[in-house]
Parts: C-alpha cells; sequence; structure tokens
C-alpha cells in the first residue's frame, strides 16, 4: 500500500493543491514509479486518498499516454515519428530498433528488458531524431550512438548519451579558470 | 558578437552559466521583482505590461497586459497563476532551453505576474516527458525558497507567492489553457466551453492567468528596462520584442534563435539557422508549429511578425518553424502531420473526433496510391466541417496541414491519384475499415 510507504511523499503532494483531487496525476506517477505501471489496487487505494471514486480514476488514467495501465519493459524505448522527426530520419531509427531488437512497435522483448513504442512529438524537434529512454532523452540518434545505447542499458541500466540540460545550437564552453 | 542582442538567452549564452540562484543574481537578477515588490503597485505593473506590447508568446498572442486586466477587480477570494510549460505543438522546443537552462528567469517571471494578478499561489504546468526540467524547476524553487525569495513573506515584504511543479502526462491538447485547468484539477484534459473564460472562471472557478514560459520571462527585462524599451523592439506597435524561434527540419544549423520579431523568414533560415542542410533548395516551411498553414518559397521576404505571417495565410503561432527541402513529398508530411492530430484529438467535439480519423484514413489511402479525384473534395469538405466547429482551436488547427499543402502542391495529390489509376489499382479502402 502507498499509503503506508510513501505517507510523507503523499502528504506533502496534497499538501500543494486546495482541492484534493489535483494530486491525482501526482498519485498515479507515484504508483507508476514504484510498480512500474499503474495498478488496479492502487487506482482503488488511490480513490480512496482523493475522496473520488475509482471509475474517476480510471477515466483520468486512461486518457494520459505517459500513464501504462500495462507492464511495459524495464527500459522504455520511445521514439518520436511526428514530421520534424521524420524528416530527419525518425522511421529509419525505428526500423533500426526494430531489428536490433527483434520487435515490433507495441512489443517487449522476451526478457522483459526493453519496449519499443512509437509517439507523437516530444519537443526535441531540432535534434531529432531522437527518443525517450524513460525518464532520459536521447537525441541527434545516428545507428553507432544507437548500439551504444542499448549496450550501455544492458550493462549498467543507464547511458552517458542522454541529454542534459538543453540548449542547442550548443552553449560555448566555460573557459578554464574563469 | 550575435547581430542582435539577447534577452531571454542572454545569460544562458554566457560560457559556463549554469542557471543557479547564485549566478542568477550575479547576472542582475531578482532586481525587478525587489523593484516592484510593494513600491509599485500591481495595476502599474499591469500598465506596464500593457504598454510594452508583450503578446503571449504559446501560439495564440494575445496581448499578455490585456489578459490580466480581465480579471476581476472587485474579487476577494483567491485568484491563480499557471505556467503553461506544456510546449507540446510539433516544431516548438524554445521553453524546455529557458527552463532547463534559466530557471530563475521564470521564476522571477512568475512572481512579478504574481504580484500583478494578486495570486498567492501558482502552479507550473509541465509536459510530462520534461522529467529532466521538472527537476530543474524544483530544485530552483527550493533554492529560492531558502533564500525567501518564494513563500511567505517573500523579500522580508507581506506578499506570500507560493510556486508547484505539477507534471502533465502526455497530451497536447493541455496546451490549450482550459484543458491545462481540468488536466490541473485532476480531470481528462478535455478545454472547456467558453465564456466563461479562464479569467473569472479559471483554475477551481477562481480567477485565473494562465501565461507561456517565454511570456512570463520576458517580464523580469520588461520591468527592470522599461516598456519603452521593450516596445522599441521588433516590429512595433503590435509586434514588439525578440521571439525565441525553433528551427528544425533540413537546414544546416537547426535550434533556438533569439532575434527581434520582424526579420523576414529568408534571414532567420539562411542567415540564423546557416541555410538548407545541402545544395537541394528549399521547397516549403511551416512558420509557427504544426498548427500554421504550409508556406512556400515566394513567402520568404515574409517578416516574423504576428500581422504579416496572418497576411500571408498562416501564423506565427508557436515560434516552431521547420523547413522542408526539395524532394519531401508533401502529401506525406500533411499525413504525418494528420495523424498527430488524429492521435491527440481529445475525443470531446465530434467533428474532430470523428473528422481527424476520416482524414487520416483518406490521406493514407491516397499515400498508398489507392485515391481517387474525389477524394480531394471530400478532404476540403471535411476540413471546412471541422474548422470552427469545436470548442477549442485544435478544429482548426488539425485542418491547416491539409488545406495549405492542397492549396501550394495540389498536384502532387493529382499525381498520386493519377498513378494509382495507372497501375490500375483503384479499389477505393472503405472510409470505417480498420487501419
Amino acid at each position: 500500500m502507498l499509503k503506508e510507504t510513501h505517507k510523507a511523499e503523499i502528504d506533502d503532494i496534497l499538501s500543494r493543491y486546495p482541492v484534493k483531487r489535483s494530486a491525482l496525476l501526482p498519485l498515479l506517477y507515484l504508483a507508476q514509479r514504484e510498480q512500474g505501471y499503474i495498478t488496479e489496487a492502487a487506482m482503488q487505494e488511490i480513490a480512496g486518498l482523493l475522496k473520488l471514486t475509482p471509475p474517476q480514476v480510471y477515466e483520468t488514467a486512461t486518457f494520459y499516454t505517459m500513464l501504462n495501465l500495462k507492464p511495459v519493459g524495464k527500459f522504455h524505448l520511445q521514439v518520436c515519428k511526428s514530421l520534424m522527426c521524420a524528416l530527419v530520419g525518425s522511421d529509419t531509427v525505428i526500423g533500426w530498433i526494430s531489428a536490433k531488437l527483434g520487435i515490433k512497435p507495441g512489443e517487449t522483448t522476451p526478457d522483459r528488458l526493453f519496449t519499443l513504442s512509437i509517439v507523437e512529438c516530444l519537443a526535441a524537434c531540432g535534434t531529432g531524431p531522437m527518443m525517450q529512454v524513460n525518464d532520459d532523452y536521447y537525441e541527434r540518434l545516428t545507428e553507432e550512438k544507437l548500439d551504444r545505447i542499448l549496450a550501455d542499458l544492458r550493462q549498467t541500466g543507464t547511458c552517458s548519451l542522454k541529454t542534459g540540460p538543453f540548449m542547442w545550437p550548443e552553449p560555448a564552453p566555460a573557459k578554464p579558470g574563469a | 558578437m550575435p547581430k542582435y542582442e539577447p534577452i531571454l538567452l542572454k545569460n544562458m549564452l554566457q560560457p559556463g552559466y549554469t542557471g543557479s540562484l547564485a549566478e542568477y543574481e550575479r547576472a542582475g537578477g531578482y532586481q525587478a521583482i525587489r523593484k516592484v515588490l510593494g513600491k509599485v503597485s500591481p495595476a502599474d505593473v499591469t500598465a506596464v505590461v500593457m504598454k510594452s506590447g508583450l503578446r503571449g508568446r504559446g501560439g495564440a498572442g494575445f496581448p499578455t497586459g490585456v489578459k490580466w486586466g480581465f480579471l476581476p477587480k472587485d474579487y476577494q477570494g483567491p485568484r491563480y497563476l499557471c505556467c503553461n510549460a506544456d510546449e507540446s505543438e510539433p516544431g516548438t522546443f524554445k521553453d524546455r532551453q529557458l527552463i532547463e537552462r534559466d530557471p530563475h528567469q521564470l521564476l522571477e517571471g512568475m512572481l512579478l505576474a504574481c504580484y500583478a494578478i494578486g495570486a498567492a499561489s501558482s502552479y507550473i504546468y509541465i509536459r510530462g516527458e520534461f522529467v529532466l526540467g521538472a527537476k530543474i524547476l524544483e530544485q530552483a524553487i527550493n533554492e529560492a525558497r531558502a533564500a525567501g525569495y518564494v513563500g511567505k513573506n517573500i523579500f522580508g515584504s507581506n506578499t506570500t507567492i507560493d510556486i508547484w511543479v505539477h507534471r502533465g502526462a502526455g497530451a497536447y491538447i493541455c496546451g490549450e489553457e482550459t484543458a491545462l485547468l481540468e488536466s490541473l484539477e485532476g480531470k481528462r484534459g478535455l478545454p472547456r466551453v467558453k465564456p466563461p473564460f479562464p479569467a473569472t472562471h479559471g483554475l477551481y472557478n477562481k480567477p485565473t492567468v494562465v501565461n507561456n514560459v517565454e511570456t512570463l520571462a520576458n517580464l523580469p527585462h520588461i520591468l527592470n528596462r522599461g516598456a519603452e524599451w521593450f516596445a522599441s523592439i521588433g516590429s512595433p506597435p503590435k509586434s514588439t520584442g525578440t521571439r525565441v524561434f525553433c528551427v528544425s527540419g533540413h537546414v544546416a544549423r537547426p535550434g533556438n534563435y533569439e532575434v527581434p520579431m520582424g526579420i523576414t523568414f529568408r534571414e532567420l533560415i539562411y542567415e540564423q539557422a546557416g541555410g538548407m542542410r545541402s545544395d537541394k533548395k528549399l521547397k516549403a516551411f511551416i512558420p509557427g508549429g504544426a498548427s500554421a498553414p504550409f508556406l512556400t518559397p515566394d513567402h520568404l521576404d515574409v517578416k516574423l511578425d504576428f500581422e504579416s505571417v496572418a497576411l500571408a495565410g498562416s501564423m506565427l503561432g508557436s515560434g516552431g518553424v521547420t523547413v522542408m527541402e526539395e524532394g519531401t513529398d508533401m502529401v506525406w508530411a500533411a499525413l504525418r502531420l494528420m495523424e498527430f492530430f488524429y492521435h491527440e484529438s481529445c475525443g470531446k467535439c465530434s467533428p474532430c473526433r470523428e473528422g481527424s480519423s476520416w482524414l487520416v484514413q483518406i490521406m493514407r489511402r491516397i499515400v498508398n496510391k489507392r485515391g481517387q479525384l474525389a477524394d480531394l473534395e471530400t478532404l476540403t469538405d471535411l476540413c471546412k466541417n471541422i474548422a470552427g466547429r469545436t470548442v477549442c482551436a485544435f478544429g482548426d488547427a488539425e485542418v491547416s496541414p491539409i488545406l495549405s499543402t492542397l492549396k501550394h502542391w495540389r498536384h502532387e495529390y493529382v499525381a498520386m491519384i493519377h498513378a494509382a489509376e495507372a497501375a490500375n489499382l483503384i479499389r477505393p479502402e472503405p472510409v470505417g475499415a480498420k487501419q
């Protein structure tokens, strides 16, 4: 139960809003973070916490694409295919991933490590083709980069190619000693 | 030296600038709010913003000071400010940079807006995918709270202004201001019928202002340097200040470029963004995000201000400029955008919900060489029955890729259909068939 394991965090979330229902998305995120997806039990518990009916929670949860109502792989590869990325090769990237992992969009590898999803614009149009893996963006993808990302994720669970605070064109480097 | 003086990107262009509170203050940050708090009346702050001519940077371009002025003066209950950081218009990626590189500039802008409208609580509604941006904002708010700049009695005054980060969860429509409010209330992001407008019935039915990240980030500079200074930049009187334009697609140097409004697309694309990426010529460009109708090389000398782009038959929108080179299939391009709108239609209004599905199916049929000439009339007819018949502006937006490509590149649609006829492939896939 989230209420026992995350009491402080839930109280903090609730303190931010004058109306309880506003805490719904943050609490659904919390449930997803803990279990990888949102279970029916979690939705019922959240309904109780916010004095909502379970259908009220369900109708909100089903509206938002980032809330997973089914389990996904440990690494959720989400490749943008909107026009701006498509102009610079996102379909090729999707083909590479499919071939390398042997899965089609919407599928998960048998070892449950990778799920491939095709998504709409992620606001990284100047640095396409790009994908989001769990919380991180990977931009200006090439086949070489992709190989490294997949290998690093497998081995260490993260990859240093992920984007930090975004700026494009890239900022000037700091002068040493400045 | 950049050709134009950067305003919003100035700090982050300094080598090594990290956007911490200390660095923001060293660069002159949090001076505008100090200058104003308790010394200038909220009404006078609003008057300065009105005089500056600042217009919303999210897409609609509504004058910011006028929007604030719609709040009821005599209302005693709570009022809210919501910062729209949902940045979901395809082609737009400026707010991400403003948030992640200089978060305190946005926070100071929010404090100023809250002070002007009398809001004690404000929320930054940030798109769910910006996990890093949300973390950076949380950290910045914590820094500001520890310094006494956010929270109770800010800067030792008797004013209380709180700022919270609220993450969205992957819905384009939540960039529409009333859908944003619904989402913030924990509901599905369905736009509300207007009127009543958020100014009187907004978040929790209280008077509310929703402003875009870039709009708010301009405020410290306007209060520091004056309305006259701001109004002298750009293309006065109606398009004042700079804008951070996001250039994407087939250019040599895609990215965010801050320039005064009123320079031409030619200058933005060929000077700022380095021109085309190869020797292929420019074929088409979208001037203001996916919702803006496509323009052609004939429009390269159009000025980047609200009125000029509108006169050219499109809109400046969110400032996302997407460039396409010779050889780009325009029917395919329109289909890609149509697929986006189909995916993102919230489903509230029938013309948009059903119409977007039909438009995608017909477009796919044409691209798959199964189209017929009558489809072009059907497309036009459908588009006319969607635009203007929905609760929000999504309906107008979703028809613009198809209508504008049909206007400028109808021959490409016709050629595809003729190819289908020549190959004797005309077996129309029935509309409504499973995709």
